[in-house]
């Protein structure tokens, strides 16, 4: 099979185009979902939360404004096919198609050059976190997500060793959104990496989030395991907003890998209800 | 139910609001977030004059997006509050009233409320398109280098909050989540 070569200027417009309309549009299957939990809400001043969330939502869609100011740190799946060739820098390709979208698509400018000293921001949003993985075929899947640091900073990784089990995974992702309690803008959406090193947990995690939440794991033992801790999230009382309630999560999304005879990573990331992400294959 | 407050509080609104009301603010507030309060605290501990005076102001804890043409702010929700809790007090203490943001403070800031006569109120996060309806104006006061964290005067009206903590430490996040807790 010959090489497909595609141009670097494709690969900015598509990355452009991912961040400007996650940004802008909740997907269905979260509208969706908040419609139901406005039926379902027992709290009345939840009700109303939600009811502002989706009227935000709609209104943002419309008038092509981000729905959350934090419109997050700019996260990008890879799968890049073994048979292509980009023409061009493939990662500075990604990076102008953020800058362009951040700027040319009035988005907010939230990072900052160096972690600790100087924090100066960027003012483009670049560089963007870019986890890539090599396949088979001639195709490139971009799948991307504006990460907002409110529900991020409610994130926790744990090693856990096997021993724990089934009940010890669960223990560590009801303890962290508990330990989340009003602050990661709820109801969430939450992702957990089960597996791999202390890194591909992690990353596992991310992924889960960029999943829909009308998706369940293909193996049963773990769609139960989503459906459970959903049901147990949702009886903590956080409510919408915090602010009282039984809708505090929309959706757990668990992703796994392999690990080792030693171990049992588990990783817990928290996205806000605003759980943006956006696919295109070029 | 909801409860019109012109701004700045009076010392009477500050007592009469409880955790709970929902309220809708129209006046003038502050904007301020994490680089600006950690700028503002250094002064303070460093004795020197603030660019901003915070007697009777309202705080909003917000980061906004750019505005488009056309708009007079950008989508402009609120930020975790408890990322300001290790500077707030020094602000009460200066005379802040008021506070806008999301999530639980700590202790030390409850206490600090109490003690000045201030009140913590919540907006929505997450709702930012809808809440910036309610920003009719924006004014650039200082710390311009920190872009969407510089301090802006912003002007609303029928903006909508919560109160989540009073001035006599009623907090709708320990009291309200409870009444749903089960098992």
């Amino acid at each position: 099979m010959e090489t497909r070569v595609i141009p670097a200027e494709d690969i900015t417009a598509a990355v452009k185009k991912l961040f400007m309309d996650c940004n802008y549009l909740i997907g269905n299957d979260i509208l969706s979902a908040l419609e139901d939990a406005r039926e379902s809400e027992l709290s009345p001043v939840g009700r109303s939360v939600i009811d502002q969330i989706i009227e935000n939502d709609r209104l943002a869609a419309r008038e092509r404004v981000p729905l959350c100011q934090d419109t997050g740190m700019s996260v990008l799946f890879v799968e890049y096919g073994d048979k292509v060739s980009v023409d061009g820098c493939f990662e500075d390709a990604v990076n102008e198609g953020v800058r362009q979208a951040y700027s040319e698509g009035y988005l907010r400018k939230s990072v900052v050059r160096d972690p600790v000293f100087d924090r100066v921001n960027t003012r483009d949003n670049t560089p963007a976190v870019i986890h890539t993985r090599i396949v088979p075929g001639d195709r490139i899947r971009l799948t991307a997500g504006g990460k907002g640091f409110g529900s991020e900073n409610m994130s926790a990784i744990k090693m856990l060793t096997p021993s724990y089990g089934a009940e010890g995974v669960k223990k560590f992702v009801l303890d962290t959104v508990f330990s989340a309690g009003p602050n990661p803008c709820p109801p969430i959406v939450v992702g957990v990496g089960i597996g791999g090193t202390f890194e591909r947990a992690a990353q596992l995690a991310k992924k889960a989030t960029f999943r829909a939440i009308d998706t369940r794991n293909p193996e049963p033992f773990y769609a139960e395991m989503e459906d459970e801790l959903l049901c147990e999230i949702n009886k903590m009382g956080f409510g919408p907003a915090g602010l009282g309630g039984s809708t505090t999560a929309l959706g757990v999304n668990i992703e796994t890998a392999p690990t080792h005879i030693a171990g049992m990573p588990v990783a817990v990331n928290i996205c806000c209800h605003a759980a943006r992400h956006a696919s295109a294959v070029i | 139910m909801q409860k019109r407050i012109q701004l700045p509080l009076t010392d009477a609104d500050i007592k009469e609001l409880r955790a709970g009301d929902s309220v809708l603010l129209s006046g003038t507030l502050l904007t301020g977030r994490d680089a600006a309060h950690k700028r503002l605290f250094e002064l303070i501990e460093a004795g020197k004059p603030l660019p901003v005076d915070l007697r009777g102001e309202v705080i909003y804890y917000v980061g906004p997006a750019p505005a488009k043409p056309g708009y007079a702010v950008g989508p402009a929700g609120p930020t975790s509050s408890y990322r300001m809790d290790k500077y707030t007090p020094a602000l009460l203490d200066l005379g802040l009233r008021g506070m806008i943001g999301k999530g639980a403070r700590s202790p030390e800031v409850v206490e600090s409320m109490k003690k000045n006569g201030c009140v913590y109120f919540a907006a929505i996060g997450g709702a930012a398109a809808l809440i910036a309806k309610s920003i009719k104006k924006e004014e650039l006061l200082c710390y311009e280098d920190l872009g969407t964290e510089a301090v802006r005067r912003y002007t609303v009206e029928d903006f909508p909050c919560i109160v989540a903590i009073d001035s006599e430490g009623g907090n709708v996040y320990e009291s309200e989540p409870v009444k749903y807790r089960r098992e």
